[in-house]
């Protein structure tokens, strides 16, 4: 935790002073302006994009959890307040919908050749942001608890009930499943997870109709519920946090948990050393026969304005392309993130985001509606696991709830 | 009241309203003993998911640290995370808040309460009706035009949604205490020549204290407390002790340093225990003196 | 006091309100009359760093000129506050037909987003509301009975729930009451229950929620009533114990009349904030269990994609809300208004 908050610490004060010790990057003026999350990876990035400041460039960086709710407002105008958007996957999608950022072909073309192809972000054909670090959730699990009992590390959630039952008769543990499966975002992300697993479409193919009150709707709802019954009583509160310090306090064995945690779960604070060593990453978890892992991958990258001029838009792309260069990695850094940068090499720690990608989990959908979605079923879901109403009923309430925001929001 | 009246108790009721008063006392400061007890532990003893002893021994924290106490969570908030800076803005924003208030809210105070015309109750009541309006709404709502007027991000602005979101409360507290200074003060003034203005500054300014300052105190609160406004308008620079402790919690996919937030909870809450120690006097008097009579 | 006078004395503040609350209701109201405008959507291939898969996306160059021609949106009138994530007219029609008994059609309209909120809202409201300013009127009137040297100490820490920011006041007490944290366990020895948990269940959840709200606002309402005991006229009391009145008929004939216009005030301020309730359902995580009409909008506005109109018409609908329920409050103050006037 130490270094990190020290790295956090040196980002911090990269950003705040713009010092001319690091000035350069081939910009010659323009302004940059960044906005995003405020983890350390992306802090990371923003203090080495921010250092290209000097004589005429002027730069700054607005990290906060709150920047979903910002980003928006601050590049409708014109000029656009912030000329950079941190985004992942998901959120890119708001930015499209409001025609707010810029394709970036002609400065890839210009400045950007030396940025490697994979990690080019293309919708409909054009380039629209650039991908720095991968995300994704998978099994992480208590390796001793497991070994002692004779169990196999599940590789689905059908085994990994068969496992907490185990667990459970052999009184390791009361409660020996975790998930953030707190109301809201968490639930409904695990939701998406369960129902991708089980070959699930949202949709009717090319069109914002929702399509989820299915067979596999159902299947996933049950799988939930069931996983639920092995689950702390409050697990409708436990978000990543909550869950990961129920298994640092030794009473979780098993649970689908984000590669980005993993690391802290691991490390000596928070959690008795026998504890903390025996915890162990697997793969993505299956569920059901359709091969797809019940997981999504994530990515996160930056993205450039539309709104602003063509000078601050090159200074833009050329710090922010000096932001997510192999320079950024070092002893510190290295440990922050699944980067997608070159250079980097892969930690044991993050085996479980590589296994998910490896195993060809889908990514997170990146449709214009899906947010609408998402919303929907964090609010609905619970209704079905508290046990207020069925399957059907909960689905058909999901599909109602979409449908009226998409109408709102003219999709439908 | 009179203390003969408490002598004419039963020790039975006087039993019960010694307990009463007792359970309520625990219940109220309990929390605040915990977490300040806490903050010189480690997370890990905090929560005590495994065991809530722990919490109080320090189980985890003598493994980690070697000691029962831990002045990490302090130093990791001030230091490391430069909590102090916050708490810059902070002291700014909430004295140019109470102060700004207090000024063009004593202002309005009295002018609603000298106007017998019905305009000055519905104004009186159109302000109480603002203060119904959901924060988060009037927030959002701001954003766009705040990005466009380049006013986004800066102290001041800040500064200014909280005296008008605080305005309602500051009026109708005022007007009520205006309302109990005898109206023959300030007129008589006005007929020894006096226009309105003076006599609101020779007559009404030296007698208007006690309420100034109990209405002065609750602004203060609004203005230290306030999440919705600070959270979503002020940049990261300038951001204030509230959300500060917010980004203390992580988000879903990075966990966050819990104990810098429950140290800098500690923090804030310091200043303010100070404050209602010296001015719990005043916060009564004022009250007393008519602030509240309806 | 003269008009124009009265105008120099109430432009600074009114300018501030009319600025920062009032215009911004207008925009609120208009948002909520117009929706974003309908979106052309086209198939697309869309490539990422794990792939390329079919997509869809909105098409600008489609929608750029129905957005210029009408920068505002498209007009709805009062679609968004009738459509089913509101006020569900339609919806209420269907299940009043549909359903045999009244509980049927109250269980078919709670499952409805904006009931469901409302319901919570209002039981919050009119739970917390009355029990703050019995608690209040308790604290105030035993402090009132302990010798004076106990009273600072008393006071101050009476007054310690109300100053701490709400979210992190509900987030303490959110970490007290786990199951394994002190209170929770604690609850759990005095149920008898080992597996008593306040956040699994919804009516336990509404509990904890009321009861926080109560422990947070009591304070406020025992300063106030407190420092009205301290005015209570003297004179009236002393003729009253001389005419021989018990205890209890000193409360009844004096005290609590000196005290009404008190609980007027509290009770307008705690409608009011009671009526908003948001912080506690956050800070306890409790949106499984409650939703209150302020959630409701952060809800709207927090998602990936921010539902504007909607959260304008939930908050419109808030306003008309609080209005309603101040009414009789407002009209008693419109009385003594008159009553002042003469």
């Amino acid at each position: 935790m130490k270094t990190l908050v020290k790295g956090t610490l040196l980002g911090a004060m990269m950003i705040s002073g713009s010092s001319a010790v690091y000035a350069g990057c081939g910009i010659e003026e323009g302004r940059i302006s960044i906005v995003g999350n405020e983890f350390p990876a992306i802090q990371t990035v923003a203090a080495a994009a921010v250092a290209c400041a000097g004589d005429g460039v002027e730069a700054t960086a607005n990290l906060t959890a709150d920047h979903q709710k910002i980003n928006v407002a601050g590049m409708q105008g014109n000029p656009a307040e912030y000329t950079s958007a941190i985004i992942a996957n998901s959120s890119i999608v708001a930015l499209m919908n409001e025609d707010v950022i810029r394709p970036l072909d002609d400065l890839i073309a210009e400045h950007g050749q030396d940025i490697p192809k994979n990690q080019l972000i293309t919708i409909n054909g054009k380039v629209m942001a650039v991908a720095f670090m991968a995300n994704a959730q998978h099994l992480a699990y208590r390796k001793d608890v497991l070994a002692d009992l004779g169990i196999e590390p599940p590789t689905s959630y059908e085994e990994m009930l068969a496992a907490a039952e185990k667990v459970r008769a052999a009184g390791a543990s009361e409660y020996p499943l975790g998930g953030a499966y707190k109301a809201g975002w968490n639930l409904a992300q695990e939701f998406v997870n369960m129902y991708i697993g089980h070959g699930g479409e949202f949709y009717q193919p090319g069109s914002a109709v929702p399509a989820i009150n299915n067979e596999q709707g159902v299947a996933a709802l049950e799988m939930m519920k069931s996983l639920s019954a092995y689950m702390n009583p409050d697990y409708l509160t436990h978000d990543s946090n909550g869950t990961g310090a129920e298994m640092e306090a030794g009473n979780v064995i098993m649970m689908n948990m984000w590669g980005s945690r993993i690391g802290k779960l691991q490390d000596d604070e928070g959690a008795p050393p026998e504890i903390a060593s025996n915890i162990e990453v697997g793969g993505p978890l299956m569920v059901g026969d359709s091969g797809t892992p019940a997981t999504t991958l994530w990515w996160d990258g930056w993205t450039v304005a539309k709104n602003i001029s063509d000078a601050d838009a090159v200074a833009t792309f050329l710090a922010m392309k000096n932001g997510i260069s192999p320079s950024i990695l070092n002893e510190e850094t290295m440990g922050q993130a699944v980067w997608m940068i070159d250079g980097y090499e892969p930690a044991p720690v993050n085996q479980g985001v590589f296994a998910s990608i490896a195993a060809g989990s889908t990514a997170y959908p990146m449709l214009p509606y899906h947010g609408l979605m998402h919303t929907a079923l964090g609010n609905e879901i619970a209704d079905f696991l508290t046990g207020k109403e069925d399957a059907a009923t909960t689905l058909a309430d999901i599909e109602a709830a979409y449908t009226t925001a998409a109408t709102e929001k003219g999709f439908l | 009241m009179s203390s003969s009246v408490a002598e004419r108790r039963s020790p039975l009721l006087k039993f019960f309203a010694w307990s009463f008063l007792i359970s309520w006392l625990v219940l109220a400061a309990f929390p605040f003993f915990w977490t300040f007890w806490g903050s010189f532990k480690v997370e890990g003893d905090f929560f005590s998911k495994a065991d809530w002893t722990w919490a109080i021994f320090g189980h985890l924290t003598q493994a980690e640290t070697g000691g029962a106490f831990t002045g990490d969570g302090y130093h990791g908030a001030w230091i490391q995370e430069e909590f102090w800076r916050a708490a810059l803005n902070t002291l700014i924003v909430v004295v140019c808040v109470v102060g700004i208030s207090l000024t063009i809210g004593t202002l309005g105070g009295y002018a609603l309460s000298r106007s017998s015309y019905n305009y000055a109750f519905w104004l009186l009541i159109i302000a109480l009706m603002f203060r119904a309006l959901p924060q988060i709404t009037l927030v959002s709502g701001y954003l766009l035009p705040f990005y466009e007027w380049n006013l986004w991000g800066k102290l001041p602005t800040a500064i200014i949604v909280l005296v008008a979101i605080n305005q309602p409360f500051t009026l109708w507290m005022l007007t009520s205490f205006f309302k109990n200074i005898p109206k023959d003060l300030d007129e008589s003034a006005m007929v020894d020549g006096c226009t309105h203005f003076q006599a609101f500054r020779h007559v009404i300014i030296p007698v208007m204290w006690p309420g100034v300052i109990t209405t002065g105190l609750f602004s203060l609160l609004l203005a230290y407390n306030d999440f919705a406004v600070t959270a979503m308008i002020l940049s990261k620079e300038n951001q204030t002790m509230v959300p500060k402790i917010a980004s203390f919690l992580g988000t879903t996919q990075t966990k966050g340093n819990v104990m810098f937030a429950v140290a800098s909870v500690v923090s804030v809450t310091a200043p303010l225990f100070v404050l209602v120690m010296f001015f719990q006097r005043q916060i009564v008097s004022g009250l007393t003196a008519g602030a509240v009579k309806g | 006091m003269k008009h124009k006078t009265f105008f120099w004395f109430v432009l600074p503040t009114s300018l501030a309100m009319i600025l920062f609350i009032a215009l911004p209701i207008v925009s609120v109201v208009m948002q909520s009359v117009y929706a974003p405008h309908e979106q052309v959507i086209v198939e697309v291939e869309n490539c990422d760093i794990f792939g390329c898969k079919k997509s869809t996306m909105v098409d600008q160059d489609a929608t750029r000129e129905l957005r210029e021609a009408e920068p505002l949106g498209r007009f709805v009138g009062t679609d968004i506050y009738t459509n089913r994530n509101h006020l569900a007219t339609s919806e209420v029609g269907l299940a009043w037909q549909k359903s045999s008994s009244l509980r049927d059609f109250f269980s078919e309209i709670m499952n409805l987003p904006f009931y469901r909120a409302l319901a919570f809202t209002l039981t919050f409201t009119f739970v917390v509301t009355p029990l703050v300013l019995i608690l209040g009127f308790i604290i105030a009137v035993s402090v009132n009975s302990i010798p004076s040297i106990l009273r600072g100490p008393t006071i101050f820490l009476s007054l310690l729930p109300m100053i701490i920011t709400p979210l992190i006041g509900s987030l303490i007490l959110f970490w007290m009451i786990d199951s394994r944290g002190i209170i929770g366990t604690l609850l759990q020895q005095l149920s008898g229950d080992p597996n008593l948990s306040m956040k699994a269940s919804t009516p336990l959840t509404w509990v904890t929620l009321i009861f926080y709200g109560v422990w947070h606002a009591a304070p406020f309402a025992f300063v106030v009533y407190y420092a009205g005991l301290q005015s209570v006229p003297k004179d009236t009391l002393e003729s009253a114990m001389i005419d021989g009145a018990s205890r209890w008929q000193q409360v009844r004939y004096v005290i609590l009349p000196h005290l009404v216009p008190l609980t007027t005030f509290i009770a307008l301020m705690q409608l009011m904030d009671n009526f908003r309730v948001f912080e506690p359902i956050v800070g306890f995580n409790a949106s499984a269990h409650a939703q209150s009409l302020s959630s409701f909008i952060y809800d709207d506005l927090g998602g990936e994609t921010r539902l504007l109109s909607s959260a304008a018409a939930t908050s419109v609908l808030t306003i008309v809300g609080i209005s309603v329920l101040l009414a009789p409050v407002l009209v008693r103050t419109w009385r003594e208004f008159g009553r002042t006037k003469k």
